[in-house]
Formats: C-alpha cells, sequence, structure tokens
C-alpha cells in the first residue's frame, strides 16, 4: 500500500462505527420506499391501456416532464411507477452522499479529529480514501438492496438491476464531487453547500433538457442526475450509460487527490485573505444573520428560481389530456381553473416542505453552536440564554416566511403572467403563505427538543422525513388517522383558500408557539451541555 | 476581607458521574487565587458553575453576592470569562470577535484592548480558522482583559501560551491585583500559580483538599537538601521529619519537613559538611503529597527513611 494511504482501514473502520445506525437506517428507507412505490405501481396500473393513458399524460405535462423527467417506455409498469426516483429521489440520494462525504473528511478536519489521528501513523490521503470508500460502498448497498426491493415487488429481474445500479452510479459520483469540493473550500459547511450547489445545477440541467421535444437534448446528457435517467430501466435498459457516472469518478477522484497533496491539513485551497481589524457586529442578533445569512441566500436564489419554473408552468396543465373525453372528466371535477389549482398546490406543498427543511437547519445551528463550544465565550457575556437562543430561532422563523412569500410570489407572478390573469399574484402568494405555520411548527419542534434533550436534536429531521412519507404512502401503508393527523402539513390549507382556512392556521400557529415556548423553558433550565 | 464568590457545599452530578463532591471554595476581594488540581477533578465544573452555565444539585453558590443561576445578565456585566477550551467563529477574524464579545459585555476600553493587541502580539486581521490553538486564547485573554470587570475567572489561561506570552500574562495579572480587582485562575501550570496568587486552593475528586497561602501551605511541602560531608553520620533517617534519605558515597540527600529541618543541618554541620544545595519547596510537591502514588497521604506523618548504601 502507498504510504500516502497508510491508516485507511483504521478510518474506515471508525467511520463504519460513527454511521452504524445512520447509513442502515437511510438504506433501509430507501428499499422501503422503492418496495412501497412498485407494489403500488401494479395496483394503480393494472393493465397496459391505463399504463399508456397515464404516461402519455405525464410525458405531455411539462411541468411534470421537468420536474420528474419522462416516461420512455409509455407500456412499462416499471419505468412509469418509479418516474418520481429516477430524477428526484436520484438527487436525494445525491444528496446523501454529499454529507456523508464531506462527514468524514471535511468535518473531521475542521473539528481537528484528523489531526488527532495525524499523530498516529496516518497518510495525508487515507481521511479522502476512507471517506470515498465508505460512501462508495453505502452507494452500491443501496443500490443493491434497491435492486432486490424492486425484484421483491414484482417488476423484472433486469430492469430492477439496471435501475439499483443506476442508482448505485449516481450516489458514487457525487461523492466523488463531494470529495473535490471538500478539498477547495476550508469549511464543511462550504463544502456542502458547493456540492448541494451542483447536485441544483445538474437537476436544473436535466430539467431543461428534458423539455426539449421530442427527446432529451444535450444538456441533460451534460447531467449526471441526467444520466441516471437515461439507464431507462425499465424501458429498454441502456446499460453502456452506467459508463458515464463511473468514468467521472474516475476522473473526479485523482482530482481531488491532486488537490490534496496541494493543500495543508485544515486549510483550503484558497489563501485565507486578511479580514477587518474592527468588528461591526452589535450583538448576537447580528452574529446570528452574519452566520446563517449565505444559507438563506443560496435557498432564496433556488426558491425563486424553481418558483419561477413551476409558475410558467401552470399554463399547460390544461392541455394535460387533450381527448375529448378528458376534458369533459376535467369540466366534472371542476374546470381548468380546478386543474391549474390542483397543480400549483401540489407544488407549492412541496415548496412548504422544503422550507421547513431550511427552518430545521436553520434551527439546528443552535446546537451546532453548542457543540462547536461557541456558546460558552458568549453566555460568559451579559447575554442571556433566551436572548442567545432567539437570535437563531427568530432567524429560522423568519427564514421560512420569507422564503415562502418568494415562492408564492415567484409561483403567482409567472401564473399571472401564463394565464393572462393578474389575479393569480396575490392568491398564489396567499396560499404559500398559508404553508408558513406547518413549517413553523417543525422549526419550533428543532427548539423544544433543543431545550430538554439537545443531543436528539437531529432526530426532528427524522420527523421530518416521517412526515413527508406518511404524506406520499401514509393511504397505502394503511397507517392509523391519528398518525397521519399527527403531522402538521397534513393541517395545512391548500388552494382554493377560503375562511375555513383560519382555524387549521390558527392551530398551527399555536402549536409552533406552545412548542418554542417549552423549548425556551427546557433550555433555560438545563446545563450547558457541549 | 469579604469574599467575592463563595461555594458551600456544592454537589455537581452528570448522570452517575460525581463531579463536585461537597465542594467549599471561597476567593476573597482584591486577590488572586490560585485554582490547582490535575485533569478531571472539577476545575473546568467549577467555574461553569460559577457563571450560571450549569445547574448544581445542592449546596449554594453566591458571585458578587449574586446568584450565578438567577442574576445572569446583571452578574456577568462585573465578571470576565476566559473558557478552558476557546472556540471561535471560524469566519469570523479576531478583531472582530474581540469586539463582539466585548459590546455584549458592555464595553471595552479601547485603548486598552489595542495595547493588549500589541503586548500579546495578536495579529487582529486574521481569521479565527487561521490562528493557532494559543492565538485563539490570546483572542479571548484581549476580549476579557479589555474589559472593565472586578471580577475575572480565567479557566487555564495559560495552556497554549509561550514562556514569552505567559510572562506578558503575568504582567497583565499583576496589574489587575494592583488595580484591586479579583482573579480566580484554574492551572495545572504549578509555577504559574506560585508566582502569581496570593492563595491557592486545591481541588481533588470534586473537593477542595488545601486552601490557604502559599507560606502556609509550605508546612505541607518538604525542602529537598543534598549535602556533601565527611563522614556520614548514623540515624539520620531517624529523624523527625526526614524523609527519603539516600546516602552515596559522602553524598546525603533527603526530603525534610519545615519542623525536621534545624536537628537535621545540626547533625550534617557535626558531621563536617562540606557542600550544601537545596531547593524550596514546590507546588509540585503538594501535588505529590496529594495525588502522587508514591507517598499516599495517610503515610505522609511517619517517617519512613530508607538508606542504600552505595
Ligand atoms: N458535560 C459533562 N458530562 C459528563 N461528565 C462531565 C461533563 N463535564 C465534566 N464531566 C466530568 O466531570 C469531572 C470534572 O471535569 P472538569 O472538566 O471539571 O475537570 P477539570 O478539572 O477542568 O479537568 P482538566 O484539567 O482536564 O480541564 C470529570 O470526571 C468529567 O469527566
Ligand atoms: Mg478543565
Amino acid at each position: 500500500m502507498r504510504e500516502t494511504l497508510a491508516g485507511t482501514g483504521v478510518l474506515i473502520r471508525l467511520g463504519l462505527r460513527r454511521d452504524r445506525w445512520l447509513l442502515p437506517a437511510w438504506i433501509a428507507g430507501f428499499a422501503a420506499t422503492t418496495y412501497s412505490t412498485a407494489v403500488a405501481g401494479a395496483e394503480l396500473y393494472p393493465d397496459v391501456g391505463s399504463r399508456v393513458e397515464a404516461a402519455t399524460a405525464l410525458n405531455a405535462t411539462a411541468s411534470l416532464v421537468a420536474l420528474f423527467g419522462r416516461v420512455y417506455d409509455p407500456t412499462s409498469l416499471g419505468a412509469l411507477s418509479l418516474i418520481k426516483y429516477t430524477a428526484f429521489m436520484a438527487a436525494i440520494l445525491a444528496v446523501l452522499m454529499v454529507f456523508i462525504t464531506v462527514r468524514h473528511t471535511r468535518s473531521d478536519e475542521e473539528s481537528g479529529r484528523l489531526e488527532l489521528l495525524g499523530g498516529g501513523r496516518m497518510g495525508r490521503d487515507a481521511p479522502l480514501a476512507a471517506a470515498l470508500t465508505i460512501s462508495f460502498g453505502a452507494s452500491i448497498v443501496l443500490g443493491l438492496v434497491t435492486a432486490v426491493s424492486l425484484a421483491a415487488g414484482g417488476l423484472p429481474a433486469a430492469g430492477s438491476i439496471a435501475f439499483g445500479l443506476g442508482w448505485a452510479a449516481t450516489g458514487m459520483a457525487f461523492s466523488a464531487v463531494a470529495g473535490v469540493t471538500a478539498q477547495l473550500t476550508a469549511s464543511a459547511r462550504a463544502a456542502t453547500g458547493m456540492s448541494l450547489g451542483v447536485v441544483a445545477v445538474t437537476y436544473a440541467l436535466r430539467a431543461v433538457g428534458d423539455l426539449a421535444e421530442p427527446g432529451p437534448s444535450a444538456l441533460s446528457w451534460l447531467s449526471p442526475i441526467g444520466w441516471n435517467q437515461q439507464i431507462r430501466a425499465f424501458a429498454g435498459d441502456q446499460w453502456w450509460v452506467l459508463a458515464l457516472p463511473l468514468a467521472l469518478c474516475a476522473l473526479l477522484v485523482p482530482v481531488a487527490l491532486a488537490l490534496r497533496a496541494r493543500r495543508d491539513l485544515g486549510s483550503g485551497l484558497r489563501q485565507e485573505r486578511p479580514g477587518p481589524a474592527r468588528g461591526s457586529l452589535r450583538g448576537v442578533g447580528d452574529l446570528a444573520v452574519r452566520l446563517q445569512f449565505r444559507l438563506l441566500a443560496a435557498w432564496a436564489v433556488a426558491f425563486v428560481v424553481f418558483g419561477v419554473v413551476i409558475g410558467s408552468l401552470a399554463g399547460n396543465v390544461t392541455d394535460l389530456l387533450s381527448s375529448p373525453n378528458a376534458q369533459d372528466l376535467i369540466m366534472m371535477l371542476g374546470g381548468t381553473q380546478a386543474m391549474t389549482d390542483a397543480f400549483i398546490a401540489a407544488e407549492i406543498s412541496i415548496m412548504g416542505l422544503l422550507a421547513a427543511a431550511y427552518g430545521l437547519s436553520a434551527a439546528s445551528r443552535l446546537r451546532d453552536e453548542e457543540t462547536d463550544g461557541h456558546v460558552e465565550a458568549l453566555l460568559g457575556t451579559a447575554t442571556t440564554r433566551p436572548r442567545w437562543a432567539t437570535s437563531h430561532f427568530a432567524l429560522a422563523l423568519a427564514g421560512v416566511a420569507v422564503l415562502m412569500l418568494l415562492a408564492g410570489v415567484s409561483v403567482g407572478a409567472g401564473a399571472a403572467t401564463v394565464l393572462a390573469d393578474a389575479n393569480q399574484l396575490g392568491r398564489v402568494t396567499l396560499a404559500a403563505a398559508a404553508q408558513i405555520p406547518a413549517a413553523w411548527v417543525m422549526t419550533a419542534a428543532v427548539l423544544a427538543v433543543f431545550g430538554w434533550a439537545p443531543r436528539l436534536t437531529g432526530t426532528v429531521w427524522a420527523l421530518l422525513l416521517l412526515f413527508v412519507a406518511l404524506g406520499e404512502f401514509g393511504v397505502l401503508w394503511n397507517a392509523p388517522e391519528w398518525l397521519m393527523e399527527l403531522s402538521p402539513f397534513r393541517h395545512s390549507p391548500l388552494l382554493p383558500l377560503d375562511s375555513g382556512a383560519v382555524g387549521p392556521l390558527l392551530g398551527l400557529t399555536v402549536t409552533a408557539a406552545a412548542l418554542a415556548a417549552l423549548g425556551y423553558a427546557g433550555w433555560r433550565r438545563r446545563d450547558l451541555a457541549p | 476581607m469579604a469574599n467575592v464568590l463563595e461555594m458551600v457545599g456544592v454537589v455537581k452530578r452528570f448522570g452517575p458521574v460525581v463531579a463536585l463532591n461537597g465542594l467549599d471554595f471561597s476567593v476573597e476581594a482584591g486577590e488572586v487565587h490560585g485554582f490547582l488540581g490535575p485533569n478531571g477533578s472539577g476545575k473546568s465544573t467549577t467555574i461553569r458553575l460559577l457563571l450560571g452555565m450549569l445547574r448544581a444539585n445542592a449546596g449554594s453558590i453566591r458571585v458578587l453576592g449574586l446568584d450565578p443561576w438567577r442574576d445572569v445578565s446583571s452578574l456577568h456585566r462585573r465578571l470576565a470569562y476566559v473558557p478552558g477550551d476557546v472556540a471561535l467563529w471560524p469566519n469570523l477574524t479576531g478583531g472582530e470577535v474581540i469586539d463582539l464579545l466585548g459590546r455584549l459585555q458592555g464595553g471595552q476600553d479601547l485603548a486598552r484592548r489595542a495595547q493588549l493587541l500589541e503586548l500579546f502580539d495578536l495579529d487582529p486581521t486574521k481569521k479565527s480558522r487561521a490562528y493557532s490553538k494559543g492565538n485563539r486564547q490570546k483572542v479571548a485573554l484581549v476580549a476579557a482583559l479589555a474589559t472593565d470587570a472586578e471580577l475575572f475567572l480565567l479557566d487555564e489561561p495559560t495552556s497554549g501560551l509561550d514562556p514569552l506570552m505567559e510572562e506578558a500574562f503575568r504582567g497583565c495579572i499583576r496589574e489587575l491585583r494592583n488595580q484591586g480587582r479579583t482573579v480566580l485562575l484554574s492551572s495545572h501550570i504549578l509555577s504559574e500559580a506560585e508566582a502569581l496568587s496570593d492563595r491557592v486552593s486545591i481541588i481533588r475528586e470534586g473537593r477542595v483538599v488545601e486552601t490557604g497561602r502559599l507560606d502556609e501551605l509550605r508546612h505541607l511541602t518538604r525542602t529537598s537538601v543534598t549535602a556533601d560531608v565527611a563522614v556520614v553520620p548514623a540515624g539520620l533517617d531517624a529523624l523527625p521529619g526526614v524523609h527519603d534519605v539516600v546516602v552515596r558515597n559522602h553524598r546525603v540527600s533527603a526530603q525534610v519537613e519545615p519542623s525536621g529541618l534545624a536537628p537535621f543541618m545540626r547533625a550534617l554541620t557535626d558531621a563536617g559538611l562540606v557542600a550544601l544545595t537545596s531547593q524550596p519547596p514546590t507546588l509540585e510537591d503538594l501535588f505529590l503529597r496529594h495525588y502522587g502514588a508514591a507517598v499516599p497521604v495517610a503515610a505522609a506523618g511517619s517517617s519512613s527513611g530508607r538508606t542504600a548504601d552505595a
């Protein structure tokens, strides 16, 4: 073994130990989801006719194509059932692999843990090699487990394997991307942010590429997420496409190693520039803004872009089904207005979930600041505990509100333009604002757990995933009603809003306030627990 | 003199771990108080209790006449704290951190800030990420020392400083004492506590086991004496207060309690003293006697000499 790789085995074992709950939980989650979907698909589309109708409708709807991609074989049950999984879930998988890779490279380096280990016999490249081994291995295991789940769910074996390998290769490609960004930046946050930016850009590339008629344009072929779709599992199984993400790995891993060789432990590639000698931060509020502004700005940009795309697609919802029968059906269901509303409502509730994810990550900064030991310096001054907690918590609440208002305005403006109906701006913005209280409930839940069981702050993420999964699969899983009712998102009113929305909104806001009060009470009386 | 801080019967548990086990501790106004103890003895826990960052399971704590758990804001305006592990925001420069902490504290003396930056040779334009451990510590020290606090709680403030900076730090502490401020200084570094402290307290396993002025504590320590004599007298190790007698040719060395010094010297003089070196007692000895496996506390009273002939 090369000298620079010495100690890789030890680091791999250490990493797997640290992730011994996280990785199996994620893999099981992906497996359960794909299995459920395969089973549900067979019930939803029992015959070829129903599949062709649904697939044709889907392929004709630009908004859905942009969001999920195309069904390349309208007669294929697998291709249709898994339409949400080739791009959307692949992107979530990419995010997971980014987190895992950065966690074992930059985060460890930043916290000084690697330095501690570096004192022993540890080669320069060992941390990167260990992190990539873990994330590559996790991708492959996840892919194989997924293939088995799909086949167990009744889908053809060849397609199941193609699909699973597609996910594995996509996970590996984004692990390699994170391996590179972890060398470029000097902080874990920045490395994660840069990698997530890459995920977002590749997702957008394929969205635009997929919209081209008749098939995907070159843009889709520039995107690793696009590649995953072009494997066309269950729709022709183009195995050779798997070579593209693997080739990307083969290219990026040496790049990451070369970058690592050119920098010191703990530093980024860019030289640290000196900053101001005097500070302008007037208090903990300013500090929280300074620490969190970039994150919020990045989310805001993403929300506006996403919102404008969604809004401008609202127009073609009505030519969704051009057959006279279907149009009769739509008229019966409440006309084209109802169709457009249903589409916008669905997109806005997705943005509501994303805003909740933002609120969660922003509020979790409370715990991060505590474990990083920063709170100790602050609470040694005249700053009180509630004052400090408010600095991050209020920012999280405000961030959620800003994001949803931006979403509403951009979706509304897009819809108003394509539908030539100025009223859309106001009513869509209002509908987006109606998603704020549910996201606040999740944000306040972070504070509540932080106040009483700080070490469990991360579990609120699991709660969010549970609520998302219940929203998606609750009915399919026969989940008990009380469990489904537990999700705040179930109580968020949707378009078209009427006076009946006031009650649930009030209820959610009161719940959020109660959770926050609970959190403050716990935080005031507990020990500092780094 | 009035006590600036007082802890009586304080118990602090972390789950099954008993970190403080009935701690009694007080610091008088205007003194520099050394707080000594080995790793894990409870120094940082004590200081965090004084700051209201932890809540005691039992006992009473008063700092500047206030309850540190309830009166956080009014109390902290009057004290300054340097944590043992200084963690800073990697993206902020040292200067920004100093100013932020100063403002949260309720104001800093700008002239003093500039003076301290110079004294500690600290570049305030560097990002915290780029600072070494010692420099991070200096940032926290400058932020604390530039305030107009009555009480300074410093948790191992010099653990990352080089000897030159340590000297600068000592100068600052002496200055604070001359201004009548009170300083609590926890430390592993005995020479530091010895050089600076008016009084010291020694903590072990969550209890203060000794407290007092250094010269009062000296009775607990032994002077190390090495002498060359013409003829080695017999029965040296039987003298009261004389320990660990080692004879090699004409050289005698021993550890001698203050009470045993006079008879021991008399015996050496009678034996034809040629050369003599002695080392004053240090806090190392105090430590050794409290924590050293070699000298169990119970056996310390009896004289257990040992003779080795060459
Ligand atoms: N948050 C905590 N949770 C559990 N145990 C703790 C916690 N903080 C301290 N302890 C335990 O309390 C005891 C005293 O720790 P403390 O940090 O006060 O020691 P110390 O004298 O400051 O040590 P050092 O010289 O190493 O800084 C130790 O046994 C430690 O393990
Ligand atoms: Mg300590």
